[in-house]
This record gives C-alpha cells, sequence and structure tokens, in this order.
C-alpha cells in the first residue's frame, strides 16, 4: 500500500492509505483526529473544511495523495497551544455553537476567509457555503466580523 | 397572565455515599414527581443505593460537582441550563460543574422531547442543589464550631465570617452522613437569582471550538469497525438478491451481512466501507410506493381533507388551502450508532432522545433481555426530532450480530436523505367567516400523511412511539388564539406503507399554525386591517398581545420600505410559552427571495439562559426560512428525489437574515417550553412577507420546489 508523508497540526505524519482514499478518512479512521467532521462526503455541507497550506480544502473529496508534502491544519491544530484563533476566541466570545457539529468547518471556513480577506463585508460572509442546520448563521456572521476588527487592532 | 412562581416542594433524598449525594425523583413530569410520595418531609429520608427515577447530583472530594443527566444534549443547551439551576442554587462555580449523559435507564423519565426538558428539571434540579448546600454549610458550620447562619456560600467553597474557606470537595464526606441541616434548604427566591437568568456561554462551547467534543463517530471503541448499509433506491424496496464476492475481495473488508434495510459491509475505514458497498451486486424489489409520486400524494391528501361545515349565514368567506412538501430533519451528524453485541449481553453508543425504549428495542431485535443490554448516550450533532427514533442503534446491532464483532455504523448523507425520516406532507383548508368586520367562525380541515401499520414496517425498525412523539396537551388550534367565534377543525390522513415519518420540531404546529397565520393576514386584507392591528384586536391572551407589540414595536412595523420588500409577522403560543416573530424580506430578485432581518418577542415564563434561548428563536428563524422559501423532499415513483444538501435546500448564510434579533418577556413564571416554539412563528412571518412583497398568496410550500 503506498506511504503518504504530511505535515498534519505542525508533526509530520505517514500513513498507509490507497492513493485516492480521501484525506477526511485518512484523519478520522487512521490518524484519530476526529475534529474534521463528516456531513456529506461530496464536499457540499463542508463540515469537514480544513486548511492545505494555509487555503481552505474539504477533506472528503481530497485524495491523500494531493497532501504528500504539503501542510494539513485541522480543528485541532488551529489554536497556538492553549491560546485560541481570534476565530475560535470570538467563536467562544459570541456563544456561536449550538450542536456543535459543524463548527470546526465554519471555523476553518471563517479563519481562511479571513486569511485571504482581512475585513470582509456581508458580501464575502455570504459566500461561505459551510451548512449549519441548527442554524447559527447570525451569530456566524458577528463572530467573524468581531475577529477581523480583533486582528486589525493587534496588528 | 403571570403567575407567581410555584411554591410546590420536591422530595429530595440523600444517598448513602461515602461523599455527599443528593437526589431528587423525576417523573413524567414536575407535578407528578411531586404528588409521588406526599407523606414523606423532604432531606429526611436516607435512601440506599441510587434510584434510577432519579436526577442525582454527587459532590466529589475534588471538588467536581457531577449530575448525571437523564437528558440529551443535541444543540439545544439543556446541559447548560441545568448546569446553571445548579451553579444557583450551590453557590458553585460553573466550571465546577460536570453534566455528564446518563445511560439508559430501566425506568423513570428519561425523554428529550416536546420542549419538556427545562420544565420537568427546573424544580428538582434546584430542590436537589439547595439541599446539598444546606449539607455543605452544615458541615462546615460543625467543623469550625459556628452557626450556620453566619456562613456564606460562593465559588464552590463555604467561608467563615474570619475569612477561613472550606471547599465543598474538602467537605463532602462529612455532608454525606448531616441528616438534620442548621440552615435552610429551600431554593432561593427569584430576586436573589443571579446564574438564572443571566445570559451565559455553553458550558461545552471550548470543547466544541477546539474539536474536542465527541460525537458517536468519533468514539474509539475497540474494535468497533466503520461500517455502512447499501440501501434500495426506493422507499422500503427489498433485498432480491446480492453478489458480494467482488466486495468481499477487496482490501480492509472484514464482514458483508444482510440486515432488514440492505447489506452492510464492516470494513478497515469509511473509505474501504463505501468502496466495498458500491461493488456490491444487489438485485433490489421496488418498495410499495413505487407507483406513486408528488402528484399523486398531493391528490390524495386534498381529497382526505375532510369537508368544510355550512359557514354561518349572511358571513363572508376568506379560504385558503395550504400545502406542505415532505422535509427531512438532516441534522448535521447523519446517523451514527457504535454496537457491541456479543452472545449474553449487548453495548451500545449513540445519541437518543428515548433511550429507554431503544433499549428495549435493541434487546428485542437482538434477542436479549433489556437488563442485559447498555445503551450510552452521547451528544448528538443535531436532532430535530430525528433522535426520537433509533433506527440507527437497531441497524447497528443487528449487524454486530451477524458480523460477530462490534461496529461503528453510519448511515451516508444520500441514506439521511432518501431513507431517513420526514415531517409528513399535508394539505389544509381554512376559512375564516366573517361578517360586521369581526370573524365569527373559524374551521381548519386538514390531513397529513401517516405510515400504515402492518407490523413489520418502519415502526418495528426503531420508531418512537406514538405516545412521546407529540407534544403533551391539547393542539393549539383546539382552543384557538384569537376571538374568532366558533372554531373547529378536523383532519383526515392519507396512509402509505414504508414511507419514513418522524417528529419534526414543533410537530404538527409547523403546518398547522403555519398555515393559519397566513390566512390571518388574509383576513385582516380581506377586513382592510393592518396585520399587527388585527391581531392586536383579536388575540385573546395578553401575555401574547405583549410579544406582538414587543416584535412590532422593536422591529418597527410599518417602516417604509423600498418596491419589492415587505414585512411579515406572525404569533404562536405552545408549551406555557408564546412568541411573535416579525420578518423583513428583499423580492428584488424573484428567483432569490432574502430574509434580510428577522425580529422575535417570546415569553416563555423564566428564561433559565437568556443567551441559549435567543440560539433556540434564531434556529427556529432559519427553519421557517428553509422550509417556507426552498428546503422539502420530493418522491418521484416512490423514491426521494434528494440525496445531499446540494438538493435538499436548508438555508445557509446567503439566506440567513443579516440582522437577527430576540426579545425576551420579564418573566416570574416557572419556564415554559422553547426548543419548538418558534417555528411556526418563523415560517409564518416569512410567508406573510413574501405575499406583502409580492402581491401573491403563497399556497405550497417550499414555495421554490
Amino acid at each position: 500500500m503506498p506511504s503518504h508523508s504530511f505535515v498534519l497540526n505542525g508533526e509530520q505524519v505517514t500513513v498507509d492509505a490507497p492513493d485516492d482514499m480521501p484525506l477526511l478518512w485518512v484523519l478520522r479512521d487512521l490518524l484519530n483526529v476526529t475534529g474534521p467532521k463528516y456531513g456529506c462526503g461530496v464536499g457540499v455541507c463542508r463540515a469537514c473544511t480544513s486548511h492545505l497550506d494555509g487555503a481552505e480544502i474539504q477533506p472528503c473529496v481530497v485524495p491523500v495523495a494531493d497532501c504528500a508534502g504539503r501542510a494539513v491544519t485541522t480543528i485541532e491544530g488551529l489554536a497556538d497551544g492553549d491560546t485560541l484563533h481570534p476565530v475560535q476566541q470570538a467563536w467562544l466570545d459570541r456563544d456561536v455553537a449550538q450542536c456543535g457539529f459543524c463548527q470546526p468547518g465554519q471555523i476553518m471556513a471563517a479563519a481562511a476567509l479571513l486569511t485571504r480577506t482581512p475585513q470582509p463585508t456581508d458580501a464575502d460572509i455570504d459566500r461561505i457555503e459551510n451548512v449549519c442546520r441548527c442554524g447559527t448563521y447570525s451569530r456566524i456572521r458577528e463572530a467573524i466580523k468581531k475577529a477581523a476588527e480583533q486582528t486589525a487592532q493587534r496588528d | 397572565m403571570a403567575r407567581p412562581l410555584s411554591r410546590r416542594r420536591f422530595m429530595v433524598y440523600s444517598l448513602a455515599a461515602s461523599t455527599l449525594t443528593v437526589a431528587a425523583p423525576l417523573g413524567c413530569d414536575s407535578s407528578s414527581a411531586a404528588d409521588a410520595e406526599p407523606a414523606r418531609a423532604a432531606s429526611d429520608v436516607l435512601v440506599t443505593g441510587t434510584d434510577e427515577e432519579m436526577l442525582v447530583l454527587q459532590v466529589t472530594a475534588a471538588n467536581r460537582v457531577v449530575v448525571r443527566l437523564p437528558r440529551v444534549e443535541v444543540g439545544q443547551g439543556v446541559t447548560t441550563a441545568v448546569a446553571m439551576m445548579i451553579a444557583e442554587e450551590l453557590d458553585a462555580r460553573l466550571g465546577d460543574i460536570d453534566i455528564p449523559l446518563a445511560d439508559a435507564r430501566a425506568r423513570g423519565n428519561q425523554y428529550t422531547g416536546g420542549s419538556s426538558s427545562v420544565r420537568s428539571l427546573y424544580g428538582p434540579a434546584r430542590e436537589l442543589a439547595a439541599l446539598a448546600r444546606a449539607k455543605l454549610v452544615t458541615a462546615a458550620a460543625r467543623r469550625w464550631g459556628l452557626p450556620g447562619w453566619t456562613l456564606r456560600t460562593r465559588d464552590t467553597k463555604v467561608f467563615a465570617p474570619d475569612g477561613r474557606s472550606a471547599t465543598f470537595g474538602s467537605l463532602t464526606a462529612s455532608a454525606a452522613r448531616i441528616t438534620r441541616t442548621t440552615v435552610s434548604s429551600r431554593p432561593k427566591p427569584v430576586s436573589r437569582h443571579r446564574v438564572i437568568g443571566t445570559p451565559t456561554t455553553r458550558i461545552d462551547a471550548r470543547d466544541i471550538v477546539t474539536g474536542k467534543a465527541k460525537y458517536a463517530g468519533d468514539l474509539a471503541v475497540a474494535g468497533a469497525k466503520p461500517t455502512v448499509v447499501a440501501r434500495p433506491p426506493t422507499l422500503g424496496g427489498t433485498l432480491v438478491s446480492v453478489d458480494d464476492r467482488a466486495a468481499r475481495a477487496m482490501p480492509g473488508v472484514h464482514a458483508v451481512v444482510k440486515v432488514p434495510g440492505g447489506v452492510a459491509v464492516v470494513a478497515d475505514s469509511f473509505h474501504h466501507a463505501f468502496r466495498a458497498r458500491d461493488a456490491l451486486r444487489i438485485t433490489w424489489a421496488p418498495g410499495p410506493l413505487a407507483s406513486l409520486s408528488d402528484a399523486a400524494i398531493r391528490s390524495r391528501l386534498r381529497a382526505a381533507v375532510p369537508r368544510l361545515g355550512t359557514p354561518p349565514s349572511g358571513s363572508a368567506q376568506t379560504e385558503g388551502e395550504f400545502e406542505f412538501a415532505f422535509v427531512g430533519h438532516a441534522p448535521m451528524e447523519v446517523l451514527t450508532a457504535v454496537a457491541d453485541v456479543r452472545a449474553d449481553r449487548a453495548e451500545i453508543w449513540f445519541s437518543s432522545q428515548t433511550p429507554m425504549d431503544a433499549r428495549e428495542a435493541v434487546a428485542s431485535a437482538v434477542g436479549l433481555s433489556a437488563a442485559k443490554v447498555k445503551v450510552h448516550v452521547l451528544r448528538g450533532g443535531g436532532s430535530f426530532g430525528r433522535r426520537l427514533n433509533h433506527d440507527a442503534a437497531i441497524e447497528a446491532a443487528l449487524i454486530s450480530k451477524a458480523a460477530r464483532r462490534p461496529v461503528k455504523l453510519m448511515w451516508s448523507r444520500a441514506d439521511d436523505v432518501r431513507h431517513g425520516r420526514m415531517r409528513p406532507a399535508s394539505h389544509h383548508r381554512i376559512r375564516a367567516s366573517h361578517a360586521r368586520g369581526r370573524v365569527v367562525a373559524f374551521t381548519h380541515a386538514t390531513a397529513s400523511v401517516s405510515e400504515a401499520y402492518d407490523g413489520k414496517g418502519l415502526s418495528a425498525q426503531g420508531g418512537a412511539r406514538a405516545l412521546v412523539a407529540r407534544a403533551q396537551g391539547p393542539l393549539p388550534s383546539d382552543s384557538g388564539l384569537y376571538n374568532f367565534g366558533r372554531v373547529d377543525g378536523d383532519s383526515g390522513s392519507v396512509e402509505l406503507p414504508a414511507i419514513p415519518l418522524g417528529p419534526w420540531r414543533s410537530v404538527d404546529s409547523g403546518t398547522m399554525r403555519t398555515a393559519e397565520e397566513i390566512l390571518v393576514d388574509e383576513v385582516a386584507r380581506a377586513l382592510h386591517k393592518d396585520p399587527v392591528a388585527f391581531r392586536r384586536t383579536t388575540l385573546r391572551s395578553k401575555t401574547l398581545r405583549a410579544v406582538l407589540n414587543k416584535a412590532a414595536s422593536a422591529g418597527h412595523w410599518g417602516r417604509a420600505l423600498p418596491a419589492g420588500q415587505a414585512q411579515g409577522i406572525a404569533v404562536h403560543e405552545e408549551y406555557g410559552s408564546c412568541v411573535a416573530c416579525l420578518a423583513e424580506i428583499d423580492v428584488t430578485d424573484p428567483k432569490a427571495p432574502r430574509v434580510t432581518r428577522v425580529v422575535m418577542a417570546a415569553d416563555v415564563g423564566t428564561a433559565v439562559n437568556p443567551r441559549g434561548l435567543e440560539a433556540q428563536l434564531m434556529g427556529t428563524a432559519v427553519d421557517g426560512i428553509s422550509t417556507v422559501l426552498t428546503a422539502g423532499l420530493h418522491i418521484d415513483r416512490g423514491a426521494v428525489r434528494e440525496s445531499s444538501y446540494a438538493d435538499f435546500r436548508y438555508a445557509r448564510q446567503r439566506d440567513a437574515p443579516l440582522h437577527f434579533e430576540a426579545h425576551l418577556m420579564p418573566s416570574r413564571r416557572e419556564p415554559g417550553g422553547a426548543g419548538e416554539l418558534g417555528v411556526p412563528a418563523a415560517a409564518a412571518a416569512v410567508a406573510n412577507a413574501y405575499a406583502r412583497a409580492t402581491g401573491t398568496r403563497p399556497r405550497r410550500f417550499p414555495l421554490d420546489f
């Protein structure tokens, strides 16, 4: 079976897996990294959203072979030790989550958005496709704006 | 009408243990719990062993307060609300309280549904913590040789006037031996509440934002291998034959077994399991609905609606017929269950609103006595009623038994959408009769799809008992919210075999009350009255009028809006609570209506956690937007057409209001229910806004379907 090496949340990992095995199942079933969630398996619900070299991906539709030699970041690797990422902190401050299942993906999508667009408009935020079946969207919007403000103040 | 907070007491017991452990019984509802043993005085009875019917509070030597909750957390915030009740009466820090979910019990009330959790726990949880506090204070008073009344409690500690302090954990062993407390063990008066009623962040928020929160699929149960099931294309389709040679030969495949729902594959990973599932060569026989599609279901529903009686003579009529499509629950976390079934025992891990029923059902499915089945209840990734049923637990147990190994069963999203349960499609015929500017009669006849029971249908595969599926008490429409003269209604049904239905957040009210609120707007128009003014003069209840007025004033009802935009309003009353919703819609692009602003006002009695309640209302607003505008399921020749969130179009960020606010009416009443309350008001407010913005009369939902 092919072997794949990549950096996962700052640590080098090597897994034996078929080339076409989606990163989501490599993370969840082989590496026991369960923050990225399965919600559809076809890149639609985006509950698994994570980062590849800092950019947003949906691991359920990214083959593990595409990650070789690159850096994968999941929700588990977003904080700096005990210091939460500004998006996570804003999520706490706005108490965004309800059931919480989509929130790792929502947070990773928001963090990627703020990297691309540090001061997002409502239209930018509207382009986030991640589904939240509990309907936390208003708080997600507020939290993104708050995280953007705080990042701007700190810079 | 505000009634004073009940003085009703609950029996609270001390349990024999080396650490302080107290318990309050939980009956089917709080009042029956209070009546259970009226002869016993509170807090002077020693009970040995834990009683399954009780809510048990334990203070550990490590200064943790543990309450094992016989309810499930699916996002509604019940664990936070209970932690707040305990923190309030115990004077403990919220962070020192743990609310694990209790395993399935043999008896008592372990039902999460009908918006009943906070209502059923509010009395017992506070009584429990108040007694524990009294015992801890009494123990400290003895230790220090001080009168109990001089001591104070705060931050999970007891303080003496001289500044000495002791943690609850350091007092728990001696408090466990206290039989008579020297300070009051009564809960605080409402005027002294400092936790209850204060907006509070979820106790699990940090676990969620760091990815630590564990759902069934995240568990690492020894040996439990990823498992998926190949299911028939049609609802209730049956297996004719399967050639599994290719699948079995694939790497990483451990077992292929037949179950009532299809053919299960157990493999090393979900990737391997899906691959092998797709390699099965299966011949399916079509299910019993194979000749049926939406159009036929709709016409059968229309025909099943009972006739409306004769209207009062001399009255004019405003009538409407409304149709609602099937709607899936589609919680973000698909059904998932871990099962380990052995010859003499079984253990199941999953998220369940009805774990006691699930335990019985699993036991009977695998041929064990219920006593041999252990059900661990896990947090759920959403529910909306879906986890009242335990289809996945039974299926996982059967697979584990057949494959002779522990399994981690997951339904795919397509399984969930195509075979998951649905809110039944329904048809409504509503007529308001008016004379001299007043409504003198109001009648609502309806028909909805129901499952035909044949003894081996879905109910036999994990259906919730009909008894618990419905909120207690009369439907709100039975009495009528409005002074509309003679109010009556009737209902029919279209029974279909193998149709997977389930109670969906707000159950019948989600369609019935939504349709009624749309017709109320049309009556107002017929009488040349403003929708808010008309409701204000016709609503029976003062509390309902108050929330209507609040939503209208906070939402600036009647403000000028550009062409293509409009406001809509609606109200609802249920579960001892009431709500009004004002929605603003922008239909400038007729293909993409956008609800831009939602303002809700609710009176739920005491709001234990206003921040959590606001979240629940926000969720129901999104339910209203989704079900009215875009989200529904089609039946095409016996199969559900949709298969993911790509075509089952639940709201995304771009569909959600840019501005949401919720106003909570101050109240000292005991809490009412709130989790489902907002759905009908939100749905109808969106429909009414759409009607006013477009000059149309919306009749069939979702509108874009």
